[in-house]
């Protein structure tokens, strides 16, 4: 349309497509914008005919209510509705970040068995990924949260496992490190071994690129993670405990809860995220034409070279993006917490403070920034991946 | 002079014909794999016996509530508040009327694959939504009205899905093609829009459609709750639709492009008779898809408070006649939903088959 | 084609300013409907039945307004609103009149743009426990773990109660009052902590209603009173003296089964109240007989009471404060005359 020869007989001022473009796009900006204006007018009447608050300074007054999750310190008397964001905030990550984790183990682990050879391995994976990419996230979390919670126990007759580890219909109980001082050291050398560690890979692919030889590096690579943080640890003379949990009066005290709520959604997300993921694996491995396996047998690679070296690395350009965006519908879905009461942002922000403080506009646009900013974010990094994945002619 | 005679194929050897050796082949072929079968095995084996047996032979499916005396699900509860599930609060005498647009949709598809003539088509689309609402609605020809607060059970579940699915298809081909479109304000209007609708969760959607929206008009223009909620669903699934059918408009040559041009078709002319109908067919099965999705989406509403089927659970459930029955209705909504969507995905399946063997 | 499109815009655009007015009595007359935010489920107060009739104290007084202004209690549109979306309901003017066992606070009825016009049921806060917990007070409820419902007052009530006995606490807080009772239940927490009245209605949502109990302790004032926006004078007198009329009623002794009797009462209170003398009715811009109307259709309040919470109800609770003035309670009506 752009190269377009522009008639140049006089037909009309409508009959030119580059001028007909132009007018078009100032209608459509001129239509957007009275609906714009329209509302936003609207919006300002209604909130000043009817007296209600504006603004953000809602943002510092206090809470006052109790939250059965914090990530950060909380004090329902003197925190305000700046920390209730925060802490609805950091409950989404921390339940998406776990999510993601869960739901890629599984997906994964899925996905390789329905390429299984094995006949029943398949379809039992198979079975899996129909049954419960079907049925509705939120199906899955009322399910996972009414019936599963009414069948445990009450905190005195938890199941236990070594007396450390509890479950209950209060929660999963774990034991609690307390760090003490001295454990910074613990930390500082663990982030030393990563660095030596990264180090190394470089310097072991450099050797590899450079004489052909192979270095053990995932058995070195562990051995540093695992041995340089625990000889600090005696060194330093064992400054990490643990707080057992203790049945006292009505509940546990001490050690690590986690929630139910938060138990219940995690369960939910993970296995539907997973069977998505699990799709993406394995076309993602399909997608790899027959004759490269082939070709390098004929090599002969041994079959785990031919996994690592010739498969994977053609495989995971088709698996990575549709993984990433599962990612961003997880932490979308996550939302739905709002249903069985996990203080997440909906919950806590467009549900408890929207009531408590009635400034719908406000509230309602922060949570949706707060989203837009997420997804935004995992767009760059997709794009980034896209581009670092992209097949680079040598 | 020696004729050929066919000879009768030789049987494979018997070590490798037979449940035998597809046994062997397909279970048992190493250490490894034999240890795997037999886990699977055993997580079959805890798993289905007790769930057929809580799902059919120990179930009660007739009688009343006091005389329960199996161990498996109770399905009388379902019989007893079938028409809830599937009508909400539908008024009791009305129900034909329902029934009556369930057979009509069954009706208008298949008037629709066997008419030809585009006019009587053409008519059919326009009057079936017409007829569809009247009779749900009611209140003409003598019809008793019935408010949408009345609405609900499945066939919510199955309004707002279809509407949802409706409504959002031409606003998304609209985003699509301005998305592609060569004018840099109206892509950038509908980039923003599209990406602004994917980078939410739905249920914000909802609760601006359903908190906010009233704000945006005067006193006197009103929404019923079900209408924003339509309105939410509609511009949320418009925005998947979008990016859907922009896949398929990318994968359309570039020559076909030119040669509608070069025919001296108009863009519009162009789109609808050249581009459109060759990139909607092949993105049929994302189609499908993203109408799972949305169907999937529905039990959304439940949180802003219309009564989806799967709000009929919690409902029926704080029936102080009927209290602890959760288990048996979320499993008859999971095989509600389950029996849909693995329909519609199987379809979109066969048709993606179909198109791979054209090729 | 473009430049009539342009055309009807601008036309579009000088039509909008017209549109804005603020008299909800002319709204609900020309809508010919009165809209009513109600609860989705709290028994005695406002709860729709299994043929989705609503029933409850909440319900009868939305019908007395519409006895009022229509005089037909029966042309009442119900919008059942979860605690997050009332107030935006009302203000947006979705809703006329917000009816929803909603408790009178200071910030509600100055900063949220909303008026309450009355009390209607004056609560307190109360604890829903198991009998199995062996707990006889509130006092005794240190570090245990309550189920509340999202956005009410009961979560900073509970906080304030606990802070000032120097006690610790664990919150689950959930949207609706179904979840919250289900989470009670599933005993995901120790105590159910809401609006003692709620309480009651809960208590019959148990399997075994005798398994739990409710505590003496009431930690808070909740006057619940139905709520009307901010800056429509006319309509909130309605609204404050629709409520009033059956209270009057009641001391006065009128019900829905001797009204048409008491017409020709020669009580000169009652005259006035029903409109035989006096012009009570217009100069609230209804007509004379809104009062004869509410007692007709909708009843007095001891009526409305007895039938949705008090003894002639399942939930049977004791009227205690919600007597009427001279029997002891609160329940005060401004004098009609």
């Amino acid at each position: 349309m752009k190269n377009k020869q522009l008639p140049t007989d006089g037909n009309g001022f409508l009959n030119n497509p580059h001028y007909r473009a132009i007018l078009f796009q100032v209608v459509a900006l001129a239509a957007v914008i009275f609906c714009g204006f329209y509302f936003a007018n609207n919006m300002f009447d209604n909130i000043a005919s009817r007296g209600i608050s504006t603004g953000f300074s809602f943002l510092n007054n206090t809470a006052g209510f109790g939250i059965s999750q914090t990530l950060i310190h909380y004090d329902d008397g003197t925190s305000t509705f700046l920390d209730v964001f925060i802490i609805g905030l950091l409950n989404t990550l921390l339940v998406s970040v776990l999510g993601i984790i869960f739901a890629s183990i599984i997906g994964l682990l899925l996905g390789v068995a329905r390429l299984s050879s094995n006949y029943l391995v398949s379809k039992l994976a198979l079975v899996y990924i129909e049954t419960f990419r079907n049925i509705p996230i939120l199906l899955q979390i009322l399910f996972w949260y009414n019936v599963v919670l009414a069948a445990l126990p009450s905190p005195r007759q938890s199941l236990s496992y070594l007396d450390s580890v509890y479950l209950n219909n209060r929660g999963l109980l774990l034991p609690e490190p307390i760090f003490e001082s001295g454990s910074l050291a613990i930390l500082i050398a663990f982030v030393i071994a990563v660095l030596s560690v990264i180090f190394l890979v470089r310097w072991s692919r450099k050797r590899h690129d450079e004489t052909g030889q192979d270095f053990p590096i995932v058995k070195v690579s562990l051995a540093i993670l695992v041995i340089a943080p625990c000889l600090v640890y005696f060194v330093a003379g064992q400054p990490i405990s643990a707080e057992y949990p203790e049945l006292k009066g009505f509940n546990f005290k001490g050690g690590l809860t986690i929630i139910p709520e938060l138990l219940a959604l995690l369960f939910a997300l993970s296995i539907y995220t997973a069977t998505y993921i699990a799709e993406a694996v394995r076309a993602g491995i399909e997608s790899v034409p027959k004759g490269q396996k082939e070709a390098a047998k004929s090599l002969g690679l041994k079959d785990y070279v031919i996994l690592t070296k010739v498969v994977l690395p053609q495989a995971l350009r088709v698996i990575i993006p549709p993984v990433i965006n599962q990612f961003l519908n997880l932490t979308k879905n996550s939302s739905l917490a709002t249903a069985i009461g996990y203080p997440e942002l909906v919950t806590l922000f467009s549900g408890t403070t929207l009531n408590q403080v009635g400034q719908a506009i406000e509230i309602i646009l922060m949570t949706m920034a707060v989203y837009l900013v997420i997804s935004i974010l995992i767009s760059l990094l997709l794009n980034w991946v896209n581009a670092k994945m992209a097949i680079k002619g040598r | 002079m020696a004729i050929y005679t066919m000879k009768e194929a030789k049987p494979a050897p018997t070590g490798n014909r037979g449940v035998i050796f597809w046994l062997r082949e397909n279970l048992f072929p190493d250490v490894k794999n034999s240890l795997l079968t037999l886990a699977c095995l055993y997580i079959l084996y805890t798993i289905i016996p007790p769930l057929l047996n809580w799902m059919i032979f120990d179930a009660t499916w007739t009688g009343t509530k006091e005389e329960i005396v199996n161990s498996g699900a109770r399905w009388i509860f379902i019989v007893e508040k079938f028409d809830q599930f599937i009508y909400g609060f539908y008024p009791e005498n009305l129900h034909w009327r329902p029934n009556l647009v369930a057979i009509l949709s069954v009706a208008f598809f298949i008037s629709l694959n066997v008419i030809s003539n585009n006019k009587v088509k053409i008519t059919i689309i326009l009057l079936f939504p017409i007829v569809c609402y009247t009779l749900i609605s009611g209140g003409w020809f003598g019809l008793e009205a019935v408010p949408t607060e009345k609405w609900g059970g499945l066939m919510l579940t199955v309004l707002v899905a279809a509407v949802g699915i409706i409504a959002s298809f031409p606003i998304g081909i609209v985003l699509a093609l301005g998305r592609q479109s060569d004018m840099p304000i109206v892509k950038t209007l509908c980039i923003g829009f599209i990406e602004f609708v994917r980078g939410v969760p739905l249920i914000t959607i909802l609760f601006m459609a359903s908190v906010l929206l009233p704000l945006f008009f005067h006193d006197g223009i009103e929404f019923d709750k079900l209408l924003r909620a339509l309105i939410g669903i509609t511009l949320f699934q418009a925005a998947y639709i979008a990016e859907v059918v922009r896949g398929g408009l990318q994968a359309i040559p570039r020559g076909q492009y030119e040669a509608s041009e070069a025919l001296g078709l108009s863009y519009w002319q162009g789109m609808i008779l050249v581009i459109l109908p060759q990139a909607l067919k092949i993105s049929i099965p994302n189609l499908v898809g993203s109408f799972i999705s949305l169907f999937k989406d529905t039990t959304l509403v439940l949180i802003i408070g219309l009564f989806d089927v799967l709000a009929m659970v919690t409902l029926t459930n704080s029936d102080t006649n009927w209290l602890g029955f959760e288990v048996e209705g979320y499993v008859f909504v999971t095989l509600i939903y389950w029996v849909c969507c693995f329909s519609m995905s199987q379809y979109s399946k066969s048709i993606e088959r179909k198109f791979n063997t054209e090729h | 084609m473009k430049v009539t499109k342009l055309a009807l815009l601008m036309g579009m655009t000088a039509l909008v300013p017209t549109l804005s007015h603020a008299d909800t009595l002319d709204d609900v007359m020309k809508k010919g409907v009165l809209n009513c935010g109600v609860s989705t489920g709290i028994p005695g107060f406002s709860a729709a039945d299994s043929k989705g009739v609503w029933k409850g104290l909440d319900v009868d007084y939305c019908r007395a307004v519409a006895s009022a202004v229509f005089g037909d209690a029966s042309k009442v549109k119900y919008f059942p609103l979860t605690a997050k979306e009332r107030f935006t309901a009302l203000q947006s003017g979705e809703i006329d009149l917000l009816s929803r066992a909603t408790t009178w606070t200071a910030t509600r009825d100055t900063s949220l743009g909303l008026t309450f016009a009355g009390v209607n049921y004056y609560d307190g806060q109360g604890f829903l426990v198991s009998t199995k917990l062996g707990v006889s007070s509130a006092k005794e409820l240190d570090g245990a773990t309550f189920c509340i419902q999202a956005g009410t007052t009961t979560e900073l009530n509970l906080t304030d109660y606990f802070k000032s006995n120097g006690m610790e606490y664990k919150a689950v807080t959930y949207d609706t009052s179904g979840q919250t009772i289900d989470g009670f239940k599933n005993g995901r927490c120790d105590a159910v902590t809401s609006d003692a009245s709620q309480l009651y209605g809960l208590k019959l949502k148990m399997d075994d209603p005798a398994s739990v109990v409710v505590l003496p302790e009431v930690i808070s004032k909740e006057p619940l009173g139905p709520v009307v926006r901010q800056g429509d004078e006319k309509w909130f007198k309605i609204a404050r003296w629709a409520l009033y009329a059956t209270l009057e009623a009641e001391e006065l002794g009128v019900s829905s089964s001797n009204v048409d009797a008491m017409l020709k009462s020669e009580n000169p209170g009652v005259k006035r109240l029903l409109g035989v003398t006096g012009q009570h009715g217009k100069d609230l811009g209804l007509k004379n007989d809104w009062a004869y109307q509410i007692v007709k259709q909708a009843g007095n309040y001891g009526e409305m009471f007895d039938k949705n919470v008090g003894k002639d109800s399942p939930v049977k609770i004791d009227r205690g404060l919600n007597k009427l003035w001279n029997q002891g309670g609160l329940m005060y009506s401004m004098p009609v005359r």
